[in-house]
Order: structure tokens, then C-alpha cells, then sequence
């Protein structure tokens, strides 16, 4: 579509089909870019039709179509691929269908009820989406945390982290074939959950992380039940290397399949364990640290060929260094109050409400009109399991935002999904998809 | 990872820059405000200069708004294009921002800077309704491909369906 | 006191019961799990909450061999026609559980991408609320489906005009469908 037919489109109903076109009627900027040549080219070059696969004219090619309903479990994920046999050449994502205007949503409810929005984008990890939505608040608001409450926040991130890589691992096995390891994983994953609703109250979509902290403190006993949880997982992660990592066969459908160099996935704004894969030691834990990770030791894992099982192995060991991590936060986790004593941003505890009519009126403000918040924007980024999650706040001075944006890292991996793809086997792209772990909830918001 | 060098990597920039209205932002990044027609070479020049990744590429809509604050020189316009760019090397981010008038809504791509640029374009197109010259293939990503209108600019509503309750006073 | 009041057995009791037995021993689930729900609706199949004890862990991936579709998460504009079609290639008897408050209701998600309940396009059996229903609540919709499918007529289309419908008008069955497990009677 050729911008001369004009913006001021709203009037204009078809944009373009989001199917992938038959060879014949594809240009060759796009046959280019997905034959792999997803380098900047020099100065000058144009893409020569004669260098791309004429020699597969339209009848030789088959263009499949795979989803939104299919039984690999990454969601509502659309995937045209053009098939020569069983080699994929070319692959377009088509997405979309699990869009819920979650970002026309946000500008809707105050901040105080953010998070319930924001957590169910990456519902896999939705502290994470809490805790970005609130730094930015508060980012915005300018105030400061209590060294308890940014401790709380890392420990349950962390552990975020564990159950996250724990059902990546379960539905990676599955997808390649193991169904014990789903079992495994999931069972393991319900020792975290279980601890989750000891805490916040809810096993996932938890709208615990809120700005101006959390919102009640750990249970007694926490340091227990994360011990528990840590010498559980700790003991298993061995036996999944012995299910899966010497295993011959996982090997042979994982090492030099949907393989990505550093050059293709830094291009292609690929974050999280494909770029880590790749080479490239980039985790903003490290790198641009937030919360307390400064206070910290642990390790970025790194890969080397950018395949399928570097992902896989990174994933691995990221629970090994989170579990490292947590054992930190339980021997350092200071005392002190769970959330910021600003009386304007954060609602009185129940009992004062009965006591005070200055508490009553404040739960009252906040709970109904909300904190407003100082005109601004900001851009505060964490490190999600998947990725750089991202959150734009654009504030107008009300107590709602005037622009939620999030930046979904598994949005913007999935355009790394037709560079690992093409040249690859058809069969190979369940395992392929699976390693680039997408959440279509964030995906489509 | 070594520590970034305050310097070398921004002072590459300044003659990109010059004439170029900026700001800091309360996370500490530095914020430009290109025209619309600088804005393909501004980033071009922070490509070279080392910012490797384009980290996010949105739009806001600021009809409505009560009024932001922006440097002098920078007229307001009713969309805003907002681009962040990251560098790994430097561990140092930037964001760009370029107003968008809302008759002639249309910009450079930088698909042909990073590649990564084209699904979040899309979406920019798909939601706001700013077109991208030089994009491959700009058609709507979230929305269905027949859907009519943008649905985050701030004159089409949430479509909000009436929700009955039998006490309820009225609608939110 | 006549045949009526034998407790009947797998060799004196009706093909019908029988065939109920049979239905609601082996519900297979279509694969529909679009959001949230869907990952409550793995750890229900998987060890901890075990779905297989009511013959229900293979969620079959085609319609075709399917007998229930749970609809987990949220349906959005664009998913719609998919949900009508998978639904309409689903064989008799079919069912629909209307997993969570997004398929239910349109859950918190008032706005003009997610469908207002799953039930503007296809008929739901059971509804289970929550965001996301904890595995428990998932198994007591099922349950509650399996009640509905013992209580239930084992055709659910009587023509008015078919011969021998006249001695079944006023026809009541013996108990309510919409069952609550549990109620003390």
C-alpha cells in the first residue's frame, strides 16, 4: 500500500491483506528480507531479483497455514509458512487474536488499578508486568522505596522467574515430545504457585506489586516455605538434565535448529535469552540495574551458536542463578515497611480506617478518584523472562495515564521467528516457536 | 560489559544534533526532538554512532491533553511518533520524539535502519493511523483487516458495552 | 413397589443410562485455551489437579474427535469467527464450558476487542467464573457438566410434529439441569 492513497484513512477499510501473498506477488524488498538478509545492506544495493529463489516458481511452493487454534500451547499464534517439501522458506506471524485493548484499557483506570490491567498481558510472569507499570509510576511520581519493599519486589520476580523458565521447560519438552517433562515441570511450577497464593492471595494475575510498593507484607514463615521451594527445585533441575540435556534425541531435534547470529538479533531488536544466546551478555539486571540487583552476585548465562538448545540451556541455568539469587534476598531481606508512608499515594491500613476520618478520607480518594500523578513521561524498562518488558507512561497531571504503552518483549521477538525458521524443516518449527517462548497475551495487549 | 564513556559516544552526535531541541526526562534519558523531515538522519546518526538496538517505537496521541511541556522551538502537533533507542555497547538510552501533524500523519520507516522497527510500525500504523514510508508491508497487525477506524486515538471511544445491575445507579 | 423401585444394574438398567455412563466418563476436550485461563487449564491436565482421573487428560487437538470445548480466556473480535468454526466442526453431543469471566462475561475487558461473553456465539453449558478459575473451580465446572450430562435427555432435538409426540408433551424430566453439587436436599 503506497502511502499516495493517503493518510486520513479512517475511511478506507482494507489496509492489506496480513496473509502471507503466493511468491508471484511478493516484492522482492520482502522476499529479500526473508530469505534472511535482515542485515542493513550497503549503501546503494538494491535487492536483485535474480538473487533470491526464483527458482522456485508458485506451483512448486506450498503455503501452509498453521493456527490460531493448534495444539503446540504458545496460544493464539497464526503462522503462514511457505513450504518447498519439508523445508520452510518463508514464514509470516499473523497476530492479533488475543487483542483486548489493553493499552486503551489502561487510559481508563486510575494507577492504583493499573496493575490489574497491566498483569495480564504476560500472564506467565505477570509480576513482572506489575513491577514495570509501577516503576514507571513511580519513576513519575519521584518517590522513593523503602529498602523492604524493593526486596520483597526482587524476591518475587525472581521467583516469577523460576516458574516462568519452569513451564517454559514443561511445554518446550512437550512440544518436542516429552510429556514427562511437562509433568515435571508443572508440578514444580505448583510448589511456587502455592507460596504465590500464600502471599498475594491469587495463584496467577496477582495485582500485588502496586505503586508505592506492595501490597501487604510476607506472610510469617515465608523464609521456610522459599527454602522449601528452593531445595525442591535445586534437587529436580538435576533430574531434568538427565531427562533432557545429555539426552541424544533431544540434542538432535534441538543443537543447529533455529539458529540467529548476534548481527540478526541485535537488528532485530531480539532481547531475553535469544539475544543472550547469541553472545551478546545483555541482562538489564546487570546492565542497567533495577531494584537492588547491584546488591547481588549472580551470573549471566550466555550462548554461543544462537540455536534452539543454547536457548534451551540458558533457560536452565537462569532458574540456577535465580535460585542463587534468592538465597541472597533471604539472608539480606531488610525489616521495615512493605510500601511508602506518602499518604497520598499509599491507602491506610485497614484498622486506621476505623480510627481516623483523615485515613478514611484518603482510602476513600485513592480508592475512588486515585493518586494523581505530575505531568510527564517516562520509559522504565525490567528484565522479563522473555525479554526488555517495557513500560511508557505519558501522564497529563490526572490520576489516570494519558498513554499506557507496553513494550512487550515477546512482540518484538517473534520477528526474529521467520529469519530461525527459514531453511529449516517443517517439523522443526513447533520446537523453533517453543524456543522463542512467546505470551501472545503481551503480544497482542 | 566495560562502564560507558560519558563523552565519546554523544559528542559523535552533536553535529547530527545540532539545531536539534533536547531535554532530560526524569528516568535520566536523554530526549531529542527531531523535525519530521531530520528525523530518518537523526537516527540514522545515532545508528552509527553505536546505538545498535532499537529498543520500543510508539505513538501517543495528544488530543485532549492539557498541555505538555516541551522545549522551545518544538511546535506541538496532535501525534507524537516516540522512538528508544538503546545501546548495548554504551549501556545508555535515548529517546526520540517527533510530532506528527494529524492531516498529513505520515513519516520516514526505519525499517531500513533496524529491522526491528517493522512489527512495532505496524502497530503504530494499525492503532494511531501514521503512515510509514518505505515499510514493506504496512497493514494492520492487531486489528482484523477490515477493522474501520484507529482504535488508541482518543476520539474513538472504548466501546464500552452498558453493563446492567439490577441497583446499580448508572453507568461508570 | 414395581420395576420402577429396582435399583438397576449394568444388566437391568436402561441403554440410556449406559450411554450416559459412557459420555460423561470420557469427555475429550478440544484445545482452546486463548489466554490466562488456558495455563489453569494445563495444571488441571497436568499432575497436581489431574484431570485424567475422569478420562479427560487427552485434549485433542481436531474438533472432529473432540466431545467439549472449554473456552479458556478471552475471545477477541478477531478470534470469534475461529471459535465459531471449530465449534461448528465439533460433533454431536457436543458441550461448552465457558472457562473464566472473560469467556463468560467479557470479564474486565469492556472494550471494543474482546466479544461480551463467549454465548453471543456459541450455547455454553456451564459457565465458570474467576480470573483465573483456580483448577478446583475448573473441576467443579466439570463435574457439574457431568451431573448435567446424567440428568440430561440423551437427544436434545424432539420434533413437534414426529409420531408419539403427543403422549410426550408435558414430558418433564425427573430432575432440574442446573444441578448443585453438594446442596443438602
Amino acid at each position: 500500500m503506497t502511502p499516495e492513497a493517503g493518510p486520513g484513512l479512517s475511511s478506507e477499510t482494507f489496509e492489506g491483506s496480513q496473509e502471507l501473498a503466493d511468491r508471484g506477488a511478493t516484492a522482492p524488498v520482502e522476499l529479500g528480507r526473508e530469505a534472511g538478509s535482515v542485515l542493513r545492506l550497503p549503501e546503494g544495493t538494491g535487492v536483485d531479483p535474480s538473487d533470491i529463489d526464483v527458482e522456485y516458481p508458485d506451483d512448486e511452493t506450498m503455503i501452509i497455514n498453521m493456527g490460531p487454534q493448534h495444539p503446540s500451547t504458545h496460544g493464539v499464534l497464526r503462522l503462514m509458512m511457505e513450504l518447498d517439501g519439508e523445508t520452510v522458506l518463508r514464514t509470516k506471524p499473523i497476530i492479533g487474536y488475543l487483542h483486548t485493548g489493553m493499552e486503551k484499557t489502561g487510559e481508563e483506570l486510575t494507577y492504583q488499578q493499573g496493575a490489574t490491567n497491566v498483569t495480564r498481558m504476560d500472564y506467565l510472569s505477570p509480576l513482572n508486568n506489575e513491577l514495570v507499570f509501577s516503576l514507571a509510576t513511580e519513576k513519575l511520581l519521584g518517590i522513593e522505596l523503602p529498602p523492604r519493599a524493593v526486596w520483597i519486589r526482587m524476591l518475587l520476580s525472581e521467583l516469577q522467574r523460576v516458574s516462568s523458565h519452569l513451564m517454559w521447560l514443561a511445554t518446550n519438552g512437550m512440544d518436542v515430545g516429552s510429556t514427562t517433562m511437562m509433568i515435571f515441570g508443572f508440578r514444580e511450577r505448583e510448589l511456587v504457585l502455592a507460596f504465590f497464593e500464600k502471599t498475594t492471595g491469587l495463584r496467577m494475575n496477582h495485582n500485588f506489586i502496586r505503586p508505592g510498593g506492595t501490597a501487604a507484607d510476607l506472610p510469617d514463615g515465608w523464609e521456610d516455605d522459599v527454602e522449601a521451594i528452593l531445595d525442591n527445585v535445586t534437587a529436580r533441575l538435576a533430574s531434568y538434565d538427565e531427562l533432557l540435556t545429555g539426552q541424544p534425541i533431544f540434542r538432535e531435534r534441538m543443537e543447529g535448529v533455529g539458529s540467529l547470529s548476534a548481527d540478526e538479533a541485535l537488528a532485530l531488536s531480539a532481547t531475553g535469552p535469544i539475544l543472550r544466546s547469541t553472545g551478546v551478555a545483555w541482562d538489564l539486571r546487570r546492565m542497567m540495574p533495577y531494584l537492588a540487583y547491584d546488591d547481588v552476585v549472580f551470573d549471566v548465562i550466555v550462548g554461543t551458536y544462537g540455536d534452539n538448545f543454547d536457548r534451551y540451556a540458558i533457560r536452565l541455568n537462569e532458574i540456577r542463578e535465580s535460585v542463587r539469587i534468592l538465597r541472597q534476598v533471604l539472608e539480606k531481606m531488610p525489616a521495615g515497611d512493605y510500601r511508602v508512608q506518602d499518604k497520598k499515594v499509599t491507602p491506610p491500613p485497614r484498622a486506621r480506617i476505623d480510627e481516623s476520618m483523615e485515613a478514611l478520607i484518603h482510602h476513600f480518594k485513592i480508592f475512588t478518584e486515585g493518586f494523581k500523578v505530575p505531568e510527564g513521561e517516562v520509559y522504565v524498562a525490567v528484565e522479563s523472562p522473555r525479554g526488555e518488558l517495557g513500560c511508557y507512561i505519558v501522564s497529563d497531571g490526572s490520576s489516570k495515564p494519558h498513554r499506557l504503552h507496553i513494550r512487550a518483549p515477546s512482540f518484538v521477538n517473534l520477528q526474529s521467528l521467520p529469519v530461525m525458521m527459514h531453511g529449516g524443516l517443517v517439523a522443526d518449527a513447533v520446537a523453533t516457536i517453543s524456543s522463542v517462548d512467546p505470551v501472545m497475551g503481551e503480544v497482542d495487549r | 560489559m566495560t562502564a560507558p564513556t560519558p563523552s565519546h559516544q554523544l559528542d559523535q552526535l552533536e553535529p547530527v544534533l545540532a539545531g536539534v531541541a533536547r531535554a532530560a526526562s526524569p528516568d535520566g534519558h536523554r530526549i531529542v526532538f527531531p523535525e519530521r523531515d531530520a528525523y530518518h538522519d537523526v537516527v540514522a546518526a545515532h545508528r552509527s554512532a553505536g546505538f545498535e538496538m532499537l529498543a520500543d517505537l510508539t505513538a501517543v496521541d495528544y488530543l485532549g491533553h492539557p498541555g505538555r511541556t516541551l522545549p522551545a522551538g518544538v511546535a506541538p502537533e496532535r501525534f507524537e511518533l516516540v522512538v528508544a533507542l538503546l545501546s548495548v555497547s554504551q549501556r545508555r538510552r535515548v529517546r526520540v520524539r517527533v510530532q506528527v501533524p494529524e492531516v498529513d500523519a505520515v513519516v520516514p520507516s526505519l525499517w531500513d535502519l533496524y529491522r526491528g522497527a517493522e512489527a512495532m510500525e505496524r502497530e503504530a500504523f494499525d492503532m494511531f493511523g501514521i503512515w510509514f514510508t518505505g515499510h514493506p508491508d504496512l497493514t494492520r497487525i492487531l486489528m482484523p483487516e477490515d477493522w474501520e477506524g484507529h482504535p488508541l486515538r482518543k476520539d474513538f471511544g472504548v466501546g464500552r458495552v452498558p453493563v446492567q445491575f439490577k441497583e446499580a445507579p448508572g453507568p461508570r | 413397589m414395581g420395576l420402577e423401585d429396582l435399583q438397576h444394574n449394568f444388566l437391568t438398567g436402561r441403554v440410556e443410562d449406559l450411554v450416559k455412563w459412557a459420555r460423561r466418563n470420557s469427555v475429550w476436550p478440544v484445545t482452546f485455551g486463548l489466554a490466562c485461563c488456558a495455563i489453569e487449564m494445563m495444571a488441571v491436565g497436568a499432575a497436581d489437579f489431574d484431570i485424567s482421573r475422569f478420562g479427560m487428560e487427552v485434549f485433542r487437538a481436531s474438533p472432529r474427535q473432540a466431545d467439549l470445548m472449554i473456552v479458556a480466556g478471552r475471545v477477541s473480535q478477531k478470534m470469534a469467527p475461529v471459535l465459531r468454526q471449530v465449534y461448528d466442526q465439533m460433533m454431536e453431543p457436543k458441550w461448552v464450558i465457558s472457562m473464566g469471566v472473560c469467556a463468560s462475561t467479557g470479564g474486565m475487558f469492556n472494550n471494543y476487542a474482546i466479544v461480551q461473553g463467549v454465548d453471543q456465539i456459541v450455547p455454553v453449558d456451564v459457565y465458570a467464573p474467576g480470573c483465573p478459575p483456580s483448577p478446583e473451580m475448573l473441576l467443579h465446572a466439570i463435574l457439574t457438566l457431568h451431573e448435567k450430562i446424567r440428568t440430561g435427555e440423551i437427544t436434545r432435538r424432539r420434533a413437534p410434529a414426529a409420531p408419539g409426540a403427543e403422549e410426550l408433551a408435558g414430558w418433564v424430566p425427573q430432575r432440574p439441569d442446573a444441578v448443585r453439587l453438594g446442596t443438602p436436599r
